[in-house]
């Protein structure tokens, strides 16, 4: 397993694509840093950027990566190794270089200009977001026979999570607003990786009360050393479920 | 000879396509099986279900006599050349080599004679994405046999190979075959199977319509090339 990931990291620094990610990020934040002298608005620019484009390289990236590697996965099953071994070889070897790139592009910079509570819990829900986003794709790419629907899935999936998931939240608001909401509103969250992440911040940030009215009660929950657990523990579920469910896909799949 | 492979009442169905109709057969060592049947008669189904790779609705697969269904160990036994090989971009061929050296922990001495034959060992630093396609095919051969496997699975192994490492790998096959080892070939190319199969197999539609040995296939049908047999043999059915 870890051979197969070592080999996979190996082949993947060796192409351009997460490179480019990594500068990208790289640029973003340093010169979101630089223009603006006050850090913490430069943390909200960054949660901004990073809560849309991290989600979207990661899912994109692992999937289009595992239909690449299909003949490779082919040949590694003709050898003897347990099918398991190999998917997670694969997740571990695909995720641990998309986070190596989170750590060099958005965690580096931000350890050197914003260095505090908040930066931290920027670099940890970055992190889990990438780690949710790759084992999502893992569970895309092993739903899926070909590669333009495994992509198309992906693609989906980030939608929802990215955007639409927004909007269905605003709708069920406006549609239940004669109702109690909140305990129904941190279930809602919970379905949203992205979601998670973006409030974990905004509230380490101290300005929830920018996030309307149901601020004060995340902040009462989320707030709280519990509500930190809740969020990075539905996050870690969020990482493992996917690639779980991608395993037992994986085991009775013909290849 | 012994019984190597045993397959029994295998059955494939892929949506609502039935592959593979209860199929039953065995192959012994110290022979070479040509596997022949039309496109889509299940025969690649047939090979990536002994590999795993396919996993059969129901059936068992047996190797040296033990079921061997959804387990890994047993291809440490088994080379396979797929029909088209394909390797990481990036990967370079002699690192090709060496992560399938440390993937399978072999610790017999690896079979050269295929990389030395077709000199890769100069085109080591070439990444596997710049290669043509014959090449990939001579690498993928070099990776089946490397590992001294009793069975060599070989999936239209001359396909896209010039003449020369085609012969190349027909002496092969041969001096595998001397080994005592069990060769299994699908092939569409007749001459071929007819000088190195023992035994023939044909699919068709999903089925083994016969699985003898080439020469008793000569003396029934009284035919000396293989192509003249399969028309006697298969319009005799239809008549």
């Amino acid at each position: 397993m870890f051979k197969i990931a070592k080999y996979i990291i190996l082949d993947i620094i060796r192409s351009k694509v997460l490179i480019a990610y990594t500068l990208l990020l790289a640029t973003i934040c340093t010169v979101i840093f630089l223009s603006d002298s006050d850090v913490i608005k430069g943390l909200v620019s960054i949660t901004t950027i990073v809560m849309i484009i991290v989600p979207l390289v990661s899912i994109i990236y692992a999937t289009t990566y595992y239909f690449n590697a299909a003949e490779f996965t082919e040949l590694l099953v003709s050898q003897p190794i347990k099918r398991r071994d190999i998917l997670l070889g694969e997740y571990l070897g695909i995720s641990s270089s998309i986070l190596g790139a989170f750590v060099l592009g958005v965690c580096l910079p931000v350890a050197l200009f914003a260095l505090s509570a908040t930066g931290i819990t920027l670099m940890v829900a970055g992190g889990l977001v990438t780690l949710s986003f790759t084992s999502l794709a893992f569970w895309a790419s092993t739903k899926t026979r070909d590669k333009s629907k495994g992509i198309g899935l992906a693609l989906m999936i980030w939608f929802y999570a990215a955007i639409i998931y927004d909007a269905l939240v605003l709708l069920f608001l406006f549609t239940f607003s004669d109702y109690p909401l909140e305990k129904a509103m941190i279930v809602l969250t919970a379905l949203n990786p992205v979601d998670l992440a973006r409030i974990m911040i905004l509230l380490k940030l101290d300005i929830s009360a920018l996030m309307g009215y149901t601020g004060a009660l995340y902040r009462q929950f989320f707030g709280s050393g519990t509500g930190i657990a809740f969020s990075v523990s539905m996050l870690f579920i969020w990482s493992v479920l996917p690639v779980l469910l991608a395993l037992k896909i994986f085991s009775k799949k013909d290849l | 000879m012994d019984t190597l492979i045993e397959l029994s009442h295998i059955k494939k169905t892929f949506g609502k396509l039935q592959v593979l109709k209860d199929i039953s057969c065995h192959f012994e060592s110290g022979n070479i099986v040509s596997v022949l049947g039309p496109n889509a008669s299940g025969k690649t189904t047939m090979i990536k279900s002994i590999l795993g790779m396919v996993i059969p609705d129901e059936g068992d697969i047996r190797f040296c006599g033990a079921r061997v269904n959804k387990t890994f160990d047993y291809k440490k036994y088994i080379g396979y050349m797929p029909q088209i090989g394909r390797y990481p971009d990036n990967m370079k061929i002699g690192q090709l080599f060496d992560m399938m050296l440390d993937i399978r922990n072999c610790n017999k001495i690896p079979d050269t004679d295929l990389i030395e034959a077709y000199r890769l060992k100069s085109m080591y630093h070439k990444p596997m994405r710049t290669l043509s396609g014959g090449t990939r095919q001579k690498v993928s051969a070099a990776l089946a046999f490397m590992f001294n496997p009793d069975v060599l699975i070989l999936d239209e192994p001359t396909a896209g190979l010039d003449p020369f490492a085609t012969e190349i790998l027909k002496q092969k096959i041969l001096a595998e075959k001397a080994n005592n080892r069990l060769v299994i070939i699908t092939s569409h190319i007749l001459s071929e199977s007819e000088e190195l199969a023992d035994t023939v197999m044909y699919l068709y539609e999903g089925k083994i319509k016969f699985y003898e040995p080439l020469a008793a296939l000569q003396m029934e049908t009284g035919e000396q090339k293989l192509g003249k047999i399969l028309t006697r043999l298969l319009t005799e059915e239809h008549v």
